[in-house]
């Protein structure tokens, strides 16, 4: 069965129409990229398929199970783990803890009122932080972390609940060029090994072009494209609408580098 | 009912929607600006009754005509502003980046240095101010007989409703203002002078509050009492109106106006009650009043300012409240009488404060209506003496279940709310209470409240009864404590820092805090029930606003950051108290100029300027 079936998602913000008619799945195993210019709407189906928002029409069903209208709560214990576009930690406690309390929570053991916490799901915690490379700041309060260390603190929270399908907006934002590609490598084989669809946005062309299995285009809450990444590379219309300034700015910049050498 | 009573109470709801509207509007417009949640605001406007009285006299002396008593309002409203205008500059001016809970009880701190003062200066008992020459008589409308005072207020309503609209309209000062109520950054990214911008505020918000006590003068008697009773009327209108905005004040001073005086004739007890179950009703259809915005989302990445950091206990932890426990045990041996009955208060305190500090410095539920379960224990712990016959034991167990219960019946609505609406309407739910203490005579004894609520034989002596609240005290702060480092203290601790963040990884963050809201309110009344048996008597104002503000501050100057903070401040702040006491009147200004001082000199609090001190201390060390 199919992961992730998003149908005929439609979401207006007042008149402003943020989701029209979007249609997409994910598979087990596969990586999908959203992209498009900001205000494309990506943030806003991310919240819908994540519960932050409710749709105004459509389905969205994972493994055959709607979870529209479900709370983000109810979805997470479904397995649906996210990052955020602006990265939501529990900035007063350290990044080991931060891994704890989703642990615990997958656990049902956060209505506890006397065994105490410290020491729960501890090991499993600095386990996920080692695979997200945060060993060495696993004892530091995340307020004091670096913004691409705060999303990796958010990557494994995600993975405390052994997600099915793993939603995450910008995952390598902050974070400097050559950390981006190792991050994105971890999350590819993540998801071959453990069969975890993942659906994602990001600016980075080059990340999404690397290592999307599909691409989708959206351009004012519409999909206007869809593909492989070469299809969609290829696609005249994306290269006019969006793509164009990209593919041109790569174009000049590597025929500046030619002409260098 | 007839159709000219029906006019006569419909007029009547305007001259008071009026009224609420003046002052509620300048409360609405400093909101708005500053984004505190001005307590002085009541104040302000009985020093503009207690001017308008003082000014009233000579000037109609001069001449006994209506322009000269207008003159006389609007000097009383000018030199409010000025009060205004001089807290600003003065206080509030140092505290913008301060925790909000810090410049609340700032603005407390000045509630009562200014009752303190008006006392001092025009004297303990009601003035009554001369009445509008011109508007002494009545005008009988539809058969009924209206002061025309009534209709001069009716008139003033919407006159001061649309000169404030003017101004926020039609200046560059009202322009600033409504820009800083909507995206106060903003603003000040765009190079505003803020400092003048907050100070016309002020001067703005104090003169309209100046405005509305004056108009009463000829309605009511100037008392130093005043400040608190419209307080949480102009609370009430705002939070129903929508913090912020001055055409939802009106909309929600209407409204008021009317449920007032209609609710007088038909359910002439529960006028009190029926306001606040009005605003409970509102903010849950409404989560930000009538007309008011959602705050807009702050994005920094930061640790809620003035908020419980909680560590693992260290071994010197231990130590060290092993230390204090010894000492409490041999106290009542080195102690005299009178010390083991502030000692057993303290201990009383400290248990409630540390409740509060569970609920607001780990939960971030803010709770401005805490005495309402301290009070809810001591009368279940009292009527169940006093009218069922229970023993102490029982009565001391049921004192924290009907806390509890209480708590459970107003979470529910309490926890849906977020920010400033959650802790008004925290507020507005004491005050539910304690109407239903003061108003419901038959059973709670009104406001003489129930007298002769002893203990059991066996803890009749004070230094068993020392003992008993030691154990009781001890036991529920090492159990509360238990709790905050357990997973439900972790999981209230997550949903604090982020709501969104807690929601996506299953925690269900209404029921973490609801459970929260109970745990700490059966605490509290716990506390409540052992203050009944120690006093022998309960009165209203253990649920009045005052003692909530009491154990804000008892939190706030041991400092939230440590968790430790709450028991060092119950124990401060009463003992300051009770120095203070015996000074007689003097007694409110020391401790508003000791909470203004705290704040001002260490905001992190007793136990925070402690921690900083040791920590600057062990760094010389180390680097020397």
């Amino acid at each position: 069965m199919t992961l992730l079936v998003v149908k005929n998602l439609h979401k207006a913000f007042g008149g402003v129409a943020a989701a029209r008619d979007i249609s997409f799945e994910v598979e087990r195993g596969e990586l999908v990229a959203l992209i498009g210019p900001n205000g494309a709407g990506k943030s806003t189906t991310f919240n819908i398929v994540g519960g932050q928002l409710a749709p105004d029409r459509g389905a969205v069903e994972l493994d055959g199970v709607s979870i529209v209208h479900k709370p983000p709560r109810a979805i997470w214990r479904l397995g649906v783990g996210r990052t955020f576009q602006i990265a939501q930690t529990f900035v007063s406690m350290t990044a080991t803890e931060n891994v704890q309390m989703a642990l615990q929570s997958a656990a049902t053991a956060t209505f506890g009122l006397w065994r105490s916490a410290h020491a729960l799901k501890r090991d499993e915690a600095v386990a996920l932080l080692d695979l997200v490379g945060l060993a060495d700041s696993r004892d530091r309060s995340v307020g004091t972390l670096a913004y691409g260390d705060i999303k990796r603190v958010e990557l494994a929270i995600a993975l405390a609940g052994a997600p099915k399908l793993l939603l995450m907006d910008e995952p390598t934002a902050g974070m400097a060029r050559g950390e981006r590609g190792k991050l994105m490598q971890l999350i590819v084989s993540l998801a071959r090994q453990r069969g975890v669809g993942v659906l994602f946005t990001e600016h980075d062309m080059d990340a999404v072009f690397a290592h999307a299995s599909r691409v989708l285009v959206l351009v004012r809450g519409e999909i206007v494209a869809r593909g492989t990444p070469a299809e969609v590379q290829a696609d005249p219309l994306v290269r006019r609408m969006y793509l164009g300034t990209y593919v041109g700015a790569r174009t000049a910049g590597g025929d500046g580098a030619g002409g260098g050498a | 009912m007839s159709l000219s009573f029906m006019i006569a109470q419909f007029l009547n709801g305007l001259a008071s929607a009026s009224s609420l509207f003046i002052v509620a509007s300048g409360l609405t417009i400093v909101f708005g600006v500053t984004r505190i949640v001005n307590f002085a605001h009541g104040s302000l406007y009985m020093l503009g009754a207690y001017f308008a009285v003082t000014l009233m006299q000579p000037l109609l002396d001069l001449s006994r005509s209506f322009p000269m008593f207008l003159l006389g309002l609007l000097v009383a409203a000018a030199l409010t502003g000025l009060v205004g205008l001089c807290i600003e500059v003065v206080l509030l001016r140092r505290v913008y980046r301060a925790p909000e809970l810090l410049q609340l009880l700032i603005t407390f701190g000045l509630v009562l240095v200014i009752e303190d003062l008006v006392v001092r200066i025009w004297g303990p008992l009601e003035l009554l101010g001369p009445r509008a020459p011109g508007l002494r008589g009545a005008i009988t409308i539809a058969g009924s007989q209206v002061p025309s005072y009534d209709l001069f207020l009716i008139a003033m309503g919407p006159l001061v409703f649309g000169l404030v609209w003017l101004v926020l309209h039609r200046t560059r000062f009202g322009i600033l203002v409504r820009a800083a109520t909507q995206d106060r950054d903003m603003v000040a990214a765009l190079g505003v002078n803020q400092s003048l911008l907050f100070t016309g505020a002020l001067f703005l918000g104090g003169a309209l509050a100046g405005f509305g006590g004056a108009l009463q003068i000829p309605r009511a008697a100037a008392s130093p009492q005043m400040d608190i009773a419209i307080l949480t009327d102009a609370f009430v209108v705002t939070v129903i109106g929508g913090m912020g905005s001055v055409p939802g004040a009106a909309l929600a001073a209407l409204i008021i106006g009317q449920l007032n005086a209609f609710g007088i004739a038909l359910l002439p007890k529960s006028t009190l009650v029926l306001v606040f179950v009005l605003m409970a009703g509102v903010l849950i259809v409404r989560p930000y009043g009538l007309l008011g915005r959602p705050e807009p989302l702050s994005l920094r990445v930061a640790v809620p300012e003035g908020f419980t950091r909680l560590m693992p206990p260290t071994p010197a932890l231990w130590l060290m409240c092993g230390l204090v426990v010894a000492a409490l045990v041999v106290l009542p041996l080195l102690a005299d009488a009178y010390s083991q009955k502030i000692a057993i208060e303290v201990l009383i305190f400290a248990l409630a404060a540390f409740a509060l500090a569970f609920l607001i410095g780990n939960g971030g539920v803010v709770s401005f209506g805490h005495a309402a379960y301290f009070g809810i224990g001591a009368y279940a712990a009292g009527l169940a003496v006093k009218r069922l016959g229970f023993g102490m034991e029982a009565a001391l167990l049921l004192a924290p279940l009907a806390g509890a219960a209480g708590a459970a019946v107003f979470g529910v609505f309490v926890v849906r709310l977020q920010g400033i609406y959650l802790a008004m309407l925290t507020l507005a739910v004491a005050q539910i209470v304690y109407a239903v203490a003061v108003q419901w005579i038959e059973v709670t004894g009104g406001d003489n409240g129930i007298v002769g609520v002893w203990p059991a034989r066996w803890a009749e002596g004070r230094v068993t009864y020392y003992y008993l609240t030691l154990g009781v005290s001890v036991t529920g702060i090492f159990v509360l404590h238990r709790m905050l480092h357990a997973p439900f203290g972790y999981a209230l601790r997550a949903a604090r820092d982020s709501a969104v963040r807690a929601d996506a990884i299953g925690l269900d963050v209404g029921r973490l805090r609801l459970l929260a809201f109970m745990i700490a309110g059966a605490a509290t009344a716990l506390a409540g029930g052992l203050y009944a048996f120690s006093k022998g008597s309960i009165d209203p104002t253990l649920l009045a606003i005052p003692q909530s503000v009491d154990f804000l501050a008892m939190l706030l100057i041991g400092g939230i950051q440590q968790i430790g903070g709450a028991l060092a401040g119950a124990a401060a702040l009463h003992l300051l108290r009770v120095w203070a006491l015996p000074l007689g009147d003097m007694w409110r200004m020391v401790l508003g100029l000791t909470i203004i001082a705290i704040v001002l000199v260490s905001p992190q609090g007793i136990v925070g300027g402690v921690a900083q001190l040791v920590q600057r201390q062990r760094r010389a060390r180390t680097s020397s």
